[in-house]
């Protein structure tokens, strides 16, 4: 798969051009893709060799008209999950998306609770 | 032979620490203000003044350029401005420790001195809590991160510092920041010793309050530093990027602000007693996590744990120590603070209790999104990682809904029902005019749904805290006026980063041109040409400077110059933003590396963008420190004004 990935890359380095609407879809997708290489910066923003690659994949595989989730998938095949800044959605994650929650009811509840307390006399 | 001074007054202070705790704890116990209360006070002078001399000879090692200290080698340069030697003292771990001592120091000090006059048993139990907590952070300076070891042999230059932190602002960051941490240990310390002796309520309140005003201020003005520093110097230009970094300095700003919010409503109506004295246990264990996971390299892979073994189980014991046995402390005591008296749903205390809800939630989010691949990475599980998608989905609507109901809480009574629906509803038919038309602006604009909600709820807050400052403007003393003054700033303040951060997210993104001299680039309505490309080099680095001239509609508005540098002691290369500021926003442009074209001539990568209203964000974090602040003098000024 790494190898797909780099042939990609190495054939079609003359970067296609993209109208408006895809360099922004391209755009998105960057914005929640991890740098490999750095720490804690999506690619949009990375000077890093690596990261210049990857953007360029993302430009091809969106001039060929995939979709943002496939093109995601692909690459956390390559790169491992880490490379996703949006963390995918299954059993591990699970506590991620449910803390909100967890923690609103609790919270509400306990503020209920303070409302109706009353001093004894 | 300084260092080795240097080494034995972080000693003294250790033991006076230890002194500071078992005269305070049994001066407490004795309920009188005989020689042992002196005794305590004196034990906490010595700590701080051999800590403050502790810190001024570090300082003078890095003017003196002695890198036979490893900590100096490793932090300071020969080549290095004097400003950044001084500031490299707290540049790195073990000096940053040593400040974090110090002011912890000075926390148990101004407890001593300025703690409750009218309650001498919760003075000095604070003040030896607050001995206790110098104890563990002394002896882990001392013990595990001692600055002044020396190094054989000693280094003949330096190991610099990383040249994109030699810079004014991320100078003064840590500090700022540092100030705002261990200020919390103040409300740590009191709410500890509240709960030991069983004083809960308006008197833990009323001693927490200024403490806690006075750190949220620092911890605003620290974050916000970090944040510009991010925005000019990193060259993303972003200015905040949900990095763990960031985020662990958040959790204890949201939960400080939560925490001066619940202390209000403790004070004045005796509601959530517990719940204040939690808040501030917790506002300074989330403060130690955040600065040492950062420090210690955790936050990126907990591997750095394994980097550094003894440092990292200094680490993980004392946060247990803090967190765990201030927890401890409140699930076995909480029960002596009371249940405060309830409340009206449209009271001021359920106002407050939502704004409590709603910043704790999203610090419960910002904590399970920062420790979540941490805890996946420990337990041998495939890495994930969790960035900005994750966090402006989930936790950036509750900041909006905190949004939503700010405005109504100051025009509510203390625990009636005062939702008076005409007079409420008048004004807020008010304060929708301008949301209204923020929201539309930035519809047309061409901002996203969250773009125009985020502008709506931040014009509406605004308007809410102009219209209670044009209410309260008229009450009378000072004090009251200050503290009222300070919290429509602090108000104001927060609305006008909604709109900023609204408005910022509906910049174009940033475009990366090659650009050879003599050629153009155009960003919105901006065009821009780079002129010339120059040497420039300073004093410890190289340089290219580009001149770049920036023309609207044949109008030049300014010449920009961004440079590349390279700093040889640190093998780094860096990029210095250019940044032409102006009412409508930033134009901001920057200098990547150059390359040969296949007909000979060079050309450079150039990125450039414009940044809407970005003033807004820098005046916005602005008017929430100075809105601390003035509060806080407000209640100084209420406080000696004879009762």
């Amino acid at each position: 798969m790494i190898a797909l990935v780099t042939a990609i890359l190495l054939t079609a380095t003359p970067g296609p051009t993209l109208n408006a609407v895809e360099t922004a879809r391209a755009e998105a997708i960057m914005q929640e893709i991890r740098c490999v290489v750095c720490a804690g910066q999506s690619i949009a923003d990375s000077d890093a060799a690596l990261a210049q690659d990857m953007r360029h994949f993302i430009r091809v595989r969106v001039a060929r008209g995939d979709d943002a989730a496939s093109i995601r998938a692909e690459l956390a095949q390559s790169y491992r999950d880490e490379v996703l800044l949006r963390p995918p959605f299954d059993w591990r994650t699970l506590p991620l998306w449910l803390a909100p929650l967890i923690f609103l009811l609790a919270g509400g509840g306990m503020l209920i609770m303070a409302s109706r307390s009353r001093r004894e006399p | 032979m300084i260092a080795e001074l240097g080494r034995f007054l972080v000693a003294i202070a250790l033991i006076a620490s230890v002194a500071q705790l078992l005269f305070g704890w049994r001066a407490a116990r004795a309920g009188n203000v005989g020689p042992l209360a002196v005794a305590t006070g004196r034990a906490s002078a010595v700590a701080l003044g051999t800590l403050g001399a502790a810190f001024v000879l570090l300082a003078v090692l890095f003017l003196q350029s002695d890198f036979s200290v490893g900590y100096v080698a490793a932090n300071s340069h020969v080549d290095k401005p004097v400003f950044y030697k001084i500031a490299a003292v707290w540049g790195g771990h073990e000096g940053s420790m040593l400040l974090w001592c110090l002011l912890l120091a000075g926390v148990g000090a101004g407890l001593n001195r300025w703690g409750p006059r009218s309650d001498d048993g919760l003075r000095l139990r604070a003040t030896a809590v607050q001995g206790g907590l110098q104890l563990l952070f002394i002896a882990f300076l001392f013990f595990a991160s001692n600055p002044f070891d020396r190094l054989d042999p000693a280094e003949l230059a330096g190991r610099g510092l990383n040249p994109i932190l030699q810079d004014p602002a991320l100078a003064m960051h840590p500090p700022m920041l540092y100030v705002g941490y261990v200020g919390l240990s103040a409300a740590f310390s009191l709410a500890a010793a509240g709960l030991i002796e069983g004083r809960g309520g308006r008197v833990l309140a009323e001693a927490l309050r200024p403490w806690a005003v006075a750190a949220w201020a620092f911890l605003t003005a620290g974050i916000s530093l970090g944040a510009w520093w991010a925005y000019y110097e990193l060259g993303w230009g972003g200015w905040w990027f949900w990095d763990p970094v960031e985020n662990a300095s958040f959790m204890p700003w949201l939960v400080a602000t939560a925490l001066i919010h619940s202390a209000i409503a403790t004070q004045r109506s005796g509601a959530f007693p517990g719940w204040t004295a939690f808040l501030a246990l917790t506002a300074f264990s989330l403060s130690a996590l955040g600065a040492f996971l950062v420090r210690s390299g955790v936050l990126t892979s907990v591997h750095a744990f394994a980097l550094d073994p003894e440092r990292g189980l200094w680490i993980l014991v004392m946060l247990a120590v803090i967190a765990g046995g201030g927890l401890a402390l409140f699930g076995w005591r909480a029960s002596t603070l009371g249940r405060g008296d309830g409340f009206e749903p449209t009271s001021r205390e359920a106002f407050i209790g939502a704004n409590n809800l709603f910043l704790v939630v999203t610090a419960g989010v910002v904590l399970t999104g920062t420790l979540m691949p941490l805890i996946i990475d420990a337990l041998g599980g495939r890495m994930i990682s969790v960035g900005a998608p994750y966090f402006n989905t989930v936790a950036t609507p509750f900041l909006a809904l905190l949004l939503v109901f700010l405005p109504f809480a100051p025009f509510l009574p203390w625990r009636k029902a005062g939702l008076r629906p005409v007079a409420i509803s008048l004004t807020a038919a008010l304060w929708l005019v301008p949301a209204s038309i923020a929201g539309l602006a930035l519809m047309f604009a061409g901002g996203s749904i969250f773009a125009i909600a985020g502008a709506f709820v931040g014009a509406w807050a605004i308007a809410g805290a102009i219209s209670d400052y044009q209410r309260s403007r008229g009450q009378a003393g000072l004090g009251p006026r200050l503290a009222s003054a300070g919290r429509s700033m602090a108000h104001a303040g927060i609305g006008l980063v909604a709109l900023g951060a609204a408005a910022d997210s509906t910049g174009a993104p940033e475009i990366s041109r090659s650009l050879a001299p003599g050629e153009t680039m155009q960003v919105g309505d901006t065009i821009l040409a780079l002129e010339s490309v120059t040497r420039a080099d300073g004093a410890n680095y190289m340089a290219d400077s580009a001149i770049l001239v920036a023309t609207e509609g044949g109008r030049t508005l300014g010449r920009l110059r961004p440079e590349r540098r390279f700093y040889p002691a640190n093998d780094q290369n860096t990029r210095e933003v250019a940044i032409r500021s102006g009412v409508r926003g930033d134009l901001y442009v920057s200098l990547g590396d150059p390359h040969t074209r296949g007909d000979g001539t060079v050309a450079y990568e150039v990125r450039a963008s414009f940044n809407p209203f970005v003033w807004l964000l820098g005046l916005g974090a602005a008017l929430i420190a100075l809105g601390g602040l003035t509060a806080l003098a407000g209640q100084a000024a209420h406080r000696r004004r004879p009762a």
